[in-house]
């Protein structure tokens, strides 16, 4: 059993209205049953509602599993990076640290690193993950590429990201405008960066005052 | 259905002939994960069965010194007054050491047996039942004969220790343990 090869997942944050649903599915997936792994992020909270919900990327050199000591984080050989072994993990915390987007969670209870697995209970036999099963905005989209290109003309997936000098290529892709679709995103550079509609907003209350 | 455009990517981005010899030990991907070599394969059964040689030399050894100090005759020890027993009869005793317990059965008027009384399967304590002329072992269903202590049916296949006994003055003795493997 394994994910089969045209079926991809695709996160396209500006369609998340954080309702939550993602979080409450997460919880019910049999392969971590009563602990949701999905993060649903609030972006900027004091300016914006907009939030953005977080699944494992299923790096291609997956960090989380470079810097494990224990040799507990494996990935399957349809590039999904499963949650670690629990007689390997030893609670070190260091895939937590380590993961650009912030994925596994360490459950301190347990002694182990829990982390999304793209459902592999689910994915690995076709069906899609409990997130993206309940997703309302299918911001959170599981399928094949087809599907995708016809229901969203407006834009394409990137697969690239890029955290200081290291650059990532996911399994999991996260939609772009098409118009102007990036080589990849920089992560790092991007937190420096404020949300221009905060700027123009700024000023135009300057000017009333 | 593997993917089959995965690469075998490091953080560096060199290629793999290129990586440090521990990236090989510890790899990421599950099948390499798997994969053992014949080469270390051969060396852990190779340890593995030089493991099991040194074991079967360290049971000879120890039985043979054994053997030597304690089989056969040891000192005598009273564990029981002929009157105390009726015919029939069992009682508890310990012998030689205070964990070895060993059980005594008056079987006739001037016959007094005794055995050490843990089942040669997994050391279950064994029960006599006098009346059919077995020992029984309530583990797993192990029965003894209780005039020779060999096995007469379940999983034990060696025969219960016996206590060498002495009658002198209306008194039992225990004079020793005889060990039996058939």
């Amino acid at each position: 059993m394994s994910v089969s090869s045209n079926l991809n997942f695709y996160i396209d944050p500006s369609r998340c209205i954080g309702c939550q649903a993602c979080v409450q599915a997460c919880s019910e997936c049999e392969t971590h049953k009563g602990h949701s792994m999905i993060h649903l992020e609030f972006i900027d909270r004091p300016h914006t509602t907009q939030t953005v919900p977080v699944v494992c990327m299923h790096c291609d050199s997956p960090t989380c599993a470079e810097v494990c000591p224990a040799d507990a984080i494996k990935r399957s050989p349809d590039g999904v990076v499963q949650s670690a072994r629990k007689p390997r993990c030893i609670a070190c915390s260091n895939c937590v640290l380590a993961c650009p987007f912030g994925v596994p969670k360490m459950m301190s209870d347990f002694e182990l690193m829990m982390k999304c697995d793209m459902c592999y209970d689910r994915s690995s036999v076709g069906l899609k993950p409990m997130c993206a099963s309940v997703c309302p905005s299918q911001a959170l989209f599981f399928g094949t590429r087809e599907e995708l290109e016809l229901s969203r003309p407006q834009s394409a997936p990137i697969d690239r990201f890029k955290f200081g000098n290291q650059t990532i290529t996911t399994k999991v892709k996260m939609m772009a405008p098409r118009r102007a679709v990036p080589e990849h995103l920089d992560v790092t550079a991007a937190m420096e960066v404020h949300a221009p509609a905060r700027t123009v907003r700024l000023e135009v209350l300057n000017g009333a005052g | 259905m593997p993917n089959q455009s995965l690469r075998v990517l490091t953080p560096d981005g060199r290629p793999p002939e290129e990586q440090p010899r521990w990236r090989q030990d510890f790899p990421i991907d599950t099948a390499d994960d798997n994969y053992v070599a014949r080469r270390d394969f051969t060396k852990f059964m190779v340890l593995i069965s030089a493991s099991f040689v040194a074991g079967q030399g360290w049971i000879a050894l120890k039985t043979l010194t054994a053997r030597k100090n304690g089989n056969g005759e040891g000192s005598a020890r009273a564990i029981a007054k002929v009157g105390e027993l009726a015919v029939g009869q069992t009682a508890v005793f310990t012998y030689p050491g205070e964990h070895d317990t060993c059980l005594l059965v008056r079987s006739a008027e001037n016959e007094f047996l005794a055995y050490g009384n843990k089942c040669s399967h997994l050391s279950c304590a064994v029960i006599p039942d006098v009346k059919a002329g077995k020992l029984n072992c309530p583990c797993h269903h192990g029965v003894f004969d209780l005039a020779t202590g060999r096995p007469l049916a379940g999983p034990p296949r060696r025969p219960l220790s016996r206590v060498l006994l002495e009658v002198r003055d209306g008194t039992v003795y225990a004079t020793g343990v005889e060990e039996r493997t058939v």
